[in-house]
């Protein structure tokens, strides 16, 4: 016999529940902590941008229309999906410098955000929707709907825990979304969309781009089918302002949650669900 | 009566045919062409609204929308003609007084042409009575694929007689068709039966219009102008949604048949989403940001 070849993955990105390449045919290096090449990861370009934000317009209105418990049982698959591969996760985290111990700790904390979520799916509309004291005749009462197409702009240093954090409330609350991996830990956001397609999650609901934030945040930004960005790694001056001036051609939500550890008790919260929610009063006349 | 000089068609290289379109496809446009393509394909849509849910209120609507594509860019074109039923001809003449975009109608038991001759002739009367200034008509695809071609040659030539000043369109149903041979034959009785324009589909049946089928299509029209000098109009229909799709047609009757036919007296587009991906691309091209449809009209 002669000495086994390894068969590597082809890291590349996760639009409309398929795998293509990047359209531009870029590529960039991701390396390891020992400063080895571990693979290449696509360059997304703004086409790209262009055709994930399609993929997820397309799929928003049956993703929103799901009941919330279905909602909740795919989360909640998501997480089961994510166990059963837990290893492959933990190896890639320790392959850019997490310990076995905090690759574990990392993995158990993505699953169990999901499931925290999956619960929040039906119960966020308890308790942030309302019924309203007016002073007329009307039975007044408020409920929240899903904001839209939310772009995302991962952690760049939590590449799985933050990932996972980032995207979970924004799809319970019944959004679809973009995603910009970490640049440079892109690899396990294409792992996790592998765990997502086997997981009930309809094409479309999430798609995951890898590349340079400062090529595409603009195009996220500028994107008037984008509904709303969200980052919570500080960003520099220059990158925040053009973000927020672009944003608000459409008058798109943009959220920036500034988060230090994904550990801590803040770092999972049903906020982040009512980040992307709209609120709908109704007035309805009783008493006639 | 005048029979009909059957063609004889020598089998279309599928391969061939398929693989020109494919070519053509490759064409780049981009920047200031690609504005001016967009701006072209729009003066040449026929806005189209066949439903059985059509309204008064829909077709004008779909009238405002053919003056005045998008409200905010003012300066763009206006498209071709309105497509309605035989019953919204009235609505929407009325609707477009002022202008000149021109109201066609479909005619002739559409769209699927099983009603006697003498009704779908009472049909493009109706229809050209209440003002159509183009009927689109069908043919008989069921006695057309049994080989009575005299007969649909027949037809056409009397739903021609009908119309009057009315310019006709012939909807080959080229989906029902099943053969670029028999798109081919089609076209040939059609424009010898004195059509003015050739379309392929209704839009009710898929596959609606293909690029190699439309390739058929053109090179019957350049055949038929090569022996008698007459410029016919090519109309596809159905299934063009994409401005992306608009450019490549026009690129293939480019190629085809040449700039003279790249106007709107003898190009059209038969769509209704069309329109908004292709206004949505000009003003991706203005301002540089894409689009969503949340800034344009239903329809």
């Amino acid at each position: 016999m002669s000495e086994r070849i390894e068969v590597l993955k082809t890291y590349k990105t996760y639009v409309g529940g398929a795998f293509p390449r990047s359209e531009s045919g870029h590529y960039y290096k991701v390396f390891d902590s020992e400063g080895d090449l571990l693979a290449n990861a696509c360059m997304c370009s703004r086409k790209d941008v262009r055709d994930a934000v399609k993929a997820a317009r397309g799929a928003f209105k049956s993703w929103n229309s799901r009941t919330a418990y279905n909602k909740g049982q795919i989360l909640y698959r998501i997480a089961e999906m994510m166990e059963t591969r837990r290893g492959q996760f933990e190896e890639e985290l320790s392959k850019i410098g997490f310990t076995a111990e905090e690759a574990k700790a990392d993995v158990n904390a993505s699953i169990d955000r999901l499931i925290y979520y999956a619960g929040w799916t039906d119960k966020y509309q308890q308790v942030f929707g309302s019924v309203n004291p007016v002073a007329s005749s009307h039975f007044n009462f408020s409920l929240l709907d899903a904001t839209g197409v939310v772009a995302i702009m991962a952690p760049e240093n939590s590449p799985l825990l933050g990932l996972v954090s980032v995207i979970a409330p924004v799809i319970a609350g019944g959004n679809v979304c973009v995603v910009l991996a970490s640049e440079q830990y892109p690899l396990p956001s294409i792992s996790f969309a592998e765990v997502l397609h086997s997981s009930d999650v309809p094409g479309g609901v999430i798609n995951i781009l890898t590349g340079k934030k400062s090529d595409l945040a603009e195009h996220f930004a500028s994107h008037m089918d984008v509904n709303a960005i969200f980052y919570t790694d500080k960003l520099d001056n220059e990158m925040a302002k053009q973000i927020d001036e672009l944003a608000s051609n459409n008058v798109k939500r943009v959220v920036k949650k500034p988060v230090e550890d994904w550990y801590a008790s803040d770092a999972e919260t049903p906020y982040f669900i009512m980040d992307f929610q709209e609120t709908k009063t109704t007035w309805h006349p009783v008493g006639f | 009566m005048n029979t009909i000089q059957l063609p004889s068609i020598t089998p279309i290289d599928h391969v061939a045919v398929e693989e020109k379109v494919g070519r053509l496809n490759k064409r780049s446009i981009k920047k200031e062409s690609k504005v001016l393509a967009l701006k072209m394909a729009l003066s040449m849509m026929d806005l189209t609204t066949l439903e059985g849910k059509d309204s008064e209120g829909k077709v004008r609507q779909l009238c405002q929308k053919a003056k005045q594509p998008h409200p905010a860019m003012p300066d763009l074109p206006h498209v071709a003609a309105v497509c309605v039923y035989p019953s919204m001809v009235r609505v929407a003449k009325k609707a477009l007084t002022g202008s000149d975009i021109n109201v066609a109608s479909v005619a002739t038991a559409f769209p699927s042409g099983m009603a006697p001759l003498s009704v779908r002739i009472d049909d493009t009367r109706f229809a050209v009575d209440e003002g159509a200034d183009e009927v689109d008509m069908v043919i008989s695809r069921g006695a057309f694929l049994q080989g009575e071609y005299q007969q649909v040659y027949d037809e056409i030539a009397a739903i021609k007689e009908a119309c009057g000043k009315a310019h006709l369109k012939v909807i080959l149903e080229t989906g029902e068709l099943h053969t670029y041979e028999n798109v081919r034959l089609a076209s040939d009785i059609a424009m010898q039966a004195g059509a003015d324009f050739i379309k392929t589909s209704t839009g009710k049946i898929s596959p609606a219009a293909t690029q190699p089928v439309t390739l058929v299509m053109l090179e019957a029209i350049r055949d038929y102008y090569y022996a008698t000098n007459k410029m016919i109009g090519m109309k596809p229909a159905g299934g063009i949604r994409t401005a992306k799709q608009a450019l490549q047609y026009l690129v293939l009757v480019k190629e085809t048949l040449g700039a003279a036919w790249l106007t709107p007296d003898y190009f059209r587009f038969g769509a209704s989403s069309l329109a908004n991906d292709v206004l949505m691309q000009i003003v991706k091209q203005q301002t540089g940001s894409y689009q969503s449809g949340d800034y344009f009209s239903l329809d």
